[in-house]
């Protein structure tokens, strides 16, 4: 089965971004961190053979991109799920209570801190030290949607309501 | 002088001459400031904070980082950068292995005469050493990254002088490690195995892959004969091993002592140096009359040719295909010994000495092997050389001298010259001199000798200027074979070190910092060579007696090439592979190349109207698309079950069509 289906982009698809953004920003290797920003939005993460695809295309050692795909806590070097929640771990949400609401979101998906992607790919549960949101604390994002005042319960809910989209 | 600059050292008045840094003028007024990161042939890192010193109004500052200004008054010896040194030096040991005894860089390890020399008595921090795996699949170095103390000489070294960039910081903070890409082994990257990172790393972090245990166990072996080459730049350095200073010849001491710990014989790598520049100048004369490839380069360094092979394959055939003199000698071995000893080749062992850490990479290339054995044993650095006596018992300041066996003991100055950068060259203009200009008494070209990176010589020969360049560094190699790509280059014959300065400065040799010992070995070299009664290679009669008896009577003949010439494969940067779609099993795979000269020709254009046909034609699901970034041997850019097709969208449509009926 090819990988052609539904909104997500084919493997050819993606290696064909990959080659437009480093057109689009003139393979230059001054400009590899807003590349590798790029290529991870297509992939959801950094597989090691685009990084060493794009450090032939800038004429770099494969080590320079890799050393600064580890540098950087934003880069992810595993795939990451289709749905990126990530938790405030925060002074604010830590003291309104972000702890239970990790323990239940990782019991309720089999999750841990050294495993923290599901092996269907769909959900990936981390920790971020501030969002900036402290006002909203304990705050959840998944992917791009803020949600404020978060409960175990209500985060919860907030999985079976994707789960249920998912399903549709 | 009027304006002269002086600044005050621990009271003491020091003029200011071209040193970029205070450490520098420390070390002048003879103070050694201690330091990790600070090598003078590399960029300042000023990482390891081992180099305070204090500037009068300025505060506690790293020397190696502070450019020196008239006027300064700086102390080096003060309580609290004594204090701060010692601090220093107790947290890098907090992390740093304890194991001291069992470690190949014990008692030349730096991070040990630091912290004997700052005083560290105890570690009054937490241990936390890292648990890393130890990579011992290059044969040439050993890499074991909990020893490392991101000090980055070799990152510097690796990227700087060399142009590969193999290890790189990765991570951060705490789980900072220098490592290769991806964390593969070093033998699958783009390693060359020049191993200069080893030869600047402070550490056991990176050390030679040694090869003594092997050797000595063959030496002990009554069953077996073993035969001893030892290739010139050894016998200029492995003295300073015994305390005895760099550049004195020690050729007769080495060859005491081989013998004494039961070597049957002792060669000399210069006797196929010899040979190498009759078979390489021939190649080029015949090149010029058969209207070859140009320019040429030169094919002896090891490091040299996996660099041009990874990097700049298609100036393979740019490059002479007469083997190293180490490869050569493999061959010449296989050829006599037998005759000379009466034995077979299987009891005859093979070993050579070599400054070079790439040798024994060369060693075990598949060219060099013969009925898929390696030629060539073992390969022992001159450091292992020194720890093999050293552990045999023997000081070689104190043996008594012995001749080298022959016939291949016999050489030319011109063999001896192939240790230092530009003496390949000055023996090929020897030869070339007397050959093609019907110069009889040419003998010394000093033009070809110095230390420039890049340096230039025209000689007149016959009526026609030559142009040759001779290169130092494998970063200033990547330059003209760039320039070579480009159609700018303008020399007819290049000779390529990696190491700098040449083979003196080979990470083989004993660990010496700078280049003021490599600067004497290579002066060693040099009277060597004007104490030869022969100094052409031309003139040495037992090659051509070698070449009489196995080699069909000279240079260029079949046997010449079939044992004394090799070939080169183009070599991935890093072996990996990802397919781009899942489809079942039996279908056709299409496989495209994303190789660094791939990547120069154009396969990602093909890449985008592939993958566009097999979407047009709908043979997603039938048709298997693989990227790969490289293979060993042959690479084309596209190829179709398994057969390389041209790289047009159409005749790769027309491929996947036949090959699925």
């Amino acid at each position: 089965m090819s990988e052609t289906t539904g909104q997500e982009l084919s493997a050819f698809d993606k290696i064909e971004k990959v080659k437009e953004i480093l057109d689009r920003n003139g393979r230059q290797s001054s400009r590899l961190i807003p590349i590798l920003q790029e290529v991870q939005e297509v992939y959801r993460y950094l597989p090691k053979e685009i990084m060493n695809y794009v450090a032939q295309a800038l004429g770099i050692p494969a080590g320079r991109v890799y050393g600064v795909a580890t540098f950087y806590a934003h880069f992810a070097l595993e795939p990451k799920g289709k749905y990126l929640i990530r938790l405030c771990d925060g002074t604010a949400c830590h003291v309104r209570g972000s702890e239970p609401i990790l323990a239940e979101l990782r019991k309720k998906l089999g999750l841990t801190a050294q495993h923290p992607t599901s092996d269907d790919l769909m959900f990936t549960i981390e920790t971020v030290s501030c969002l900036g949101a402290c006002g909203l604390a304990p705050v959840v994002v998944i992917n791009d949607e803020v949600h404020g005042q978060m409960t175990p319960d209500k985060a919860l809910k907030l999985i079976d309501d994707v789960l249920q989209a998912e399903k549709a | 002088m009027t304006d002269k600059k002086v600044l005050f050292i621990d009271g003491k008045e020091v003029e200011i001459e071209n040193e970029r840094n205070i450490l520098e003028l420390c070390r002048k007024a003879g103070i050694d400031i201690p330091t990790f990161c600070y090598q003078p042939e590399l960029s300042v890192f000023g990482a390891c904070r081992l180099c305070l010193v204090e500037i009068e109004g300025r505060g506690i500052q790293s020397s190696c980082s502070t450019p020196p200004e008239a006027g300064l008054k700086i102390k080096t010896n003060t309580e609290e950068i004594r204090n701060l040194r010692r601090i220093t030096m107790e947290l890098l040991l907090a992390s740093h292995p304890q194991d001291c005894l069992k470690c190949g860089k014990s008692t030349k390890c730096k991070l040990q005469a630091i912290a004997r020399k700052v005083g560290v008595k105890d570690i009054p921090y937490k241990m936390s050493v890292k648990d890393l795996p130890v990579d011992k699949s290059s044969y040439s170095l050993i890499r074991d990254p909990a020893k490392c103390i991101l000090c980055g000489n070799c990152v510097r070294m690796c990227s700087e002088i060399q142009g590969v960039g193999a290890v790189n910081f990765t991570n951060r903070g705490s789980r900072s490690t220098v490592m290769t890409a991806f964390g593969k082994d070093m033998f699958t990257t783009e390693c060359v195995n020049c191993g200069q990172c080893a030869a600047v790393c402070p550490t056991g972090a990176l050390q030679i892959h040694s090869e003594i245990d092997e050797t000595m166990k063959d030496i002990n072996n009554p069953e077996k004969i073993t035969v001893v080459q030892m290739a010139p730049a050894v016998r200029v350095a492995i003295a300073e091993e015994f305390g005895l200073p760099a550049g004195i010849d020690s050729t007769k001491k080495i060859v005491a002592a081989l013998k004494k710990i039961g070597v049957d014989y002792v060669y000399d790598t210069n006797f196929t140096a010899d040979m190498t520049i009759v078979e390489e100048a021939t190649e080029f004369v015949q090149r010029l009359q058969n209207g070859g490839t140009f320019p040429m380069f030169t094919s002896c360094c090891p490091a040299w040719i996996k660099y041009a092979e990874t990097y700049y394959p298609s100036i393979l055939k740019n490059i002479s295909s007469c083997r190293s003199p180490q490869g050569m000698f493999g061959a010449v071995i296989r050829k006599a010994m037998p005759d000379f000893t009466g034995k077979d080749n299987k009891d005859i062992v093979s070993i050579s000495i070599m400054p070079c850490t790439a040798k024994k990479f060369e060693a075990r290339r598949d060219q060099f092997k013969h009925d898929g054995k390696p030629e060539i044993d073992h390969v022992l650095t001159t450091q292992e050389l020194a720890e093999m006596l050293k552990s045999s018992g023997i000081n070689l300041a104190e043996i008594e001298d012995h001749e080298l066996d022959m016939p291949l003991g016999m050489y030319t100055g011109a063999g001896v010259i192939f240790g230092v950068t530009g003496g390949v060259m000055e023996a090929v203009l020897r030869f070339a001199a007397e050959k093609v200009g019907g110069i009889k008494d040419a003998i010394e070209f000093k033009n070809v000798r110095g230390f420039e990176g890049i340096r230039e010589a025209e000689v007149e020969l016959n009526g026609r200027t030559f142009k040759f360049a001779v290169v130092h560094g494998l970063a200033n190699a990547g330059k003209v074979a760039q320039s070579v790509i480009d159609g700018t280059c303008k020399y007819d014959l290049i000779e390529v070190m990696a190491c700098p300065m040449g083979c003196v400065g080979g990470a083989g040799q004993p660990v010496s910092e700078g280049c003021v010992k490599k600067k004497l070995r290579a002066e060693g070299l040099y009277k060597a060579d004007e104490k030869c009664a022969l100094r052409k290679s031309q003139e040495n009669t037992a090659v051509y007696d070698i070449y009489d008896k196995y080699f069909e009577g000279g240079p260029a003949t079949h046997e010449a090439h079939e044992n004394l010439h090799t070939t080169y494969v183009a070599r991935p940067k890093a072996q990996m592979e990802m397919d781009l779609n899942r489809v079942n099993d039996g279908a056709v795979t299409v496989e495209l190349n994303l190789s660094g000269e791939n990547m120069r020709n154009g396969v990602e254009d093909l890449m985008g109207k592939v993958l566009g046909k097999i979407r047009e034609n709908g043979l997603q699901d039938t048709v298997k698309v693989g990227v790969t970034f490289g293979h060993t041997g042959e690479d084309p850019m596209v190829t179709v079950a398994g057969k390389a097709v041209e790289a047009d969208a159409e005749k790769v449509l027309a491929a996947i069509k036949a090959a699925k009926k």
